[in-house]
């Protein structure tokens, strides 16, 4: 059962068209990123299906409903996370959580949201003297807090260390394993690899690539192979490894040499990025 | 309902935990009634057969308005919106119409304990007598604000930032309320100021005020002075269709 489902979906913003006709599935139960560099349409294609902005075209359903025309029922099943932290500075952490939890018919207590999101010294502190971090982690909890089937998050760690990533990181992955549906939106490509069960890369409003990391590296074809030859660096690309190793080494051996510094490679997630994304 | 409550309890407590907020919107007025009081409130005013204190006690009244439902919602609905608070509560099963109705009835409390508070400060310190017309008052006092709080949430759409809230809304009602004649009577003013007073909600609002409270009017005795204070409200209202937005207005 698909949780989202999208067809077609365009949207412009005066001339500009931002997001230029793209089709994605997200199964219930995964985590799916939206990569992409920043005005790629990333967060355009999320608040269209958070019900923040109408699209132009194509179709659009989440848990089986239009957000453009979901109502509270809806709204009950689905928790966001903005781009931007959105709390209340005068508000302690708990009172927060009861505060947002109060709108949902099914709230989780107030107590386990903090020990999901780690907050617990933090607790009864007001939201103004809490970290960058700890405020995204807060936002986090505020879209756990209705018990929802799927999660927007829209570039939850932008700006943390790297230490504060990894608590996120964590975080989102308990997530997951409670069964949540997760849509990530991210421009750093480590997050995709370690969260995301697929990816899709999203270039001025287009989809460039989709599948799992792995594929995702895998499908580029291209193995890199290094080595030095008499004392300059080689870098050959190739579709065959085996059989282009084999001439190589071969050759080598022939001439009773040994090929000095010899690598073989995949690209990374991250050159493949790099190539689809055109930085 | 038992949504609305619940946020009219979140509200309350946000009001009152942002002292600098509650000391401009709720104590100000408060405060200008000691010192004013003191200064002239046992002069008697002759161009509106009244002691100071009496004047006085209106005035703050009709100032405390507008400190509270309209600068003091205006800023605090323009600084929700663009840290992207109303944009999140948007994304909550909560109907928007109880956010917004939650956020006024929890300024309409802070307003009627103000009053409150003003009467009674009259009362024991000046000397003035608790108003006869009570029901009358508290017509005049909901209407106002109503109209008010609908011309606070109009302006909303005139900010652009958090930045600058304080200072265009501050720009608008504190001359407002001394042309409007809250602190001194307008019966002295040149006369293009008059011609200013006349126009506005304000002075009209106070009015009504002054007239139930030292005259025992009853709240629909001038009809026209009611009317100047809906259709500001009515334009208010408009304004806040129009203008009022979930989404930050910068970035």
């Amino acid at each position: 059962m698909s949780a989202v489902r999208v067809r077609g979906l365009r949207k412009r913003y005066g001339t500009h068209e931002a997001v230029r006709g793209i089709d994605f599935d997200i199964r219930a139960g995964e985590v799916f990123g939206l990569l992409g560099p920043n005005g790629a349409g990333k967060t355009t294609t999320v608040e269209i299906l958070e019900g923040y902005r109408d699209r132009d075209g194509g179709e659009v359903e989440v848990l089986g409903e239009d957000p453009q025309r979901a109502g509270g029922p809806w709204r009950e099943r689905v928790g966001v996370v903005l781009q931007s932290s959105s709390l209340y500075p005068l508000l302690t952490v708990r009172e927060s959580l009861r505060l947002f939890g109060g709108y949902y018919a099914r709230p989780r207590d107030a107590a386990e949201v903090i020990e999901i999101v780690g907050l617990g010294e933090k607790a009864d502190d007001y939201v103004r003297t809490l970290s960058g971090g700890q405020k995204r982690r807060l936002d986090l909890g505020l879209a756990l807090v209705g018990n929802p089937e799927l999660i927007f998050l829209d570039e939850p760690t932008t700006g943390f260390d790297p230490g504060a990533r990894r608590t996120a990181w964590e975080t989102i992955r308990n997530l997951r394993s409670l069964g949540t549906t997760i849509l990530l939106t991210t421009h750093y490509l480590d997050e995709a690899e370690q969260l995301a069960d697929r990816v899709a890369v999203l270039r001025d409003g287009e989809i460039v690539r989709e599948g799992s990391p792995a594929e995702l590296t895998g499908g580029s074809g291209e193995t890199e192979i290094r080595y030095r030859l008499n004392g300059d660096d080689v870098v050959e690309r190739t579709a065959d490894p085996t059989l282009r190793l084999n001439e190589l080494t071969g050759a080598a051996l022939a001439r009773g040499e040994r090929l000095e510094g010899l690598e073989v490679r995949r690209p990374t997630l991250e050159e493949i990025y790099l190539e689809l994304t055109g930085e | 309902m038992r949504l609305f409550f619940h946020e009219v309890r979140a509200q309350q407590r946000l009001f009152w935990r942002n002292r600098e907020a509650a000391f401009f919107t709720f104590f100000l007025p408060v405060i200008f009634f000691l010192i004013f009081g003191a200064v002239y409130g046992n002069d008697y005013i002759k161009k509106e057969h009244v002691k100071g204190s009496h004047f006085l006690e209106a005035g703050m009244i009709g100032y405390g308005v507008a400190a509270t439902c309209f600068a003091g919602l205006a800023i605090s609905m323009v600084v929700r919106r663009e840290a992207g608070i109303l944009k999140r509560v948007r994304a909550t099963p909560l109907p928007p119409l109880a956010y917004v109705g939650a956020v006024l009835a929890s300024t309409f409390v802070v307003f009627l304990i103000e009053a409150a508070i003003i009467i009674l400060i009259g009362r024991f310190l000046f000397s003035v007598g608790v108003p006869n017309r009570l029901l009358s008052l508290l017509a005049v006092l909901v209407l106002g604000a109503v109209c008010f709080a609908a011309m606070g949430l109009g302006i909303t759409g005139l900010v652009r930032s958090s930045e600058g809230s304080s200072a265009v809304i501050n720009a608008v009602y504190l001359p407002m309320a001394i042309i409007s004649g809250t602190f001194f009577t307008p019966k002295n003013y040149p006369g293009f100021l008059k011609a200013i007073a006349n126009v506005l909600p304000l002075t009209h609002f106070t009015k009504l005020t002054r007239d139930v409270m030292l005259h025992d009017a009853h709240f629909w005795a001038d009809g026209s002075a009611i009317a100047v204070v809906a259709l500001w409200g009515a334009i208010g209202l408009v304004g806040a269709i129009r203008g009022f937005t979930w989404q930050p207005r910068s970035a």
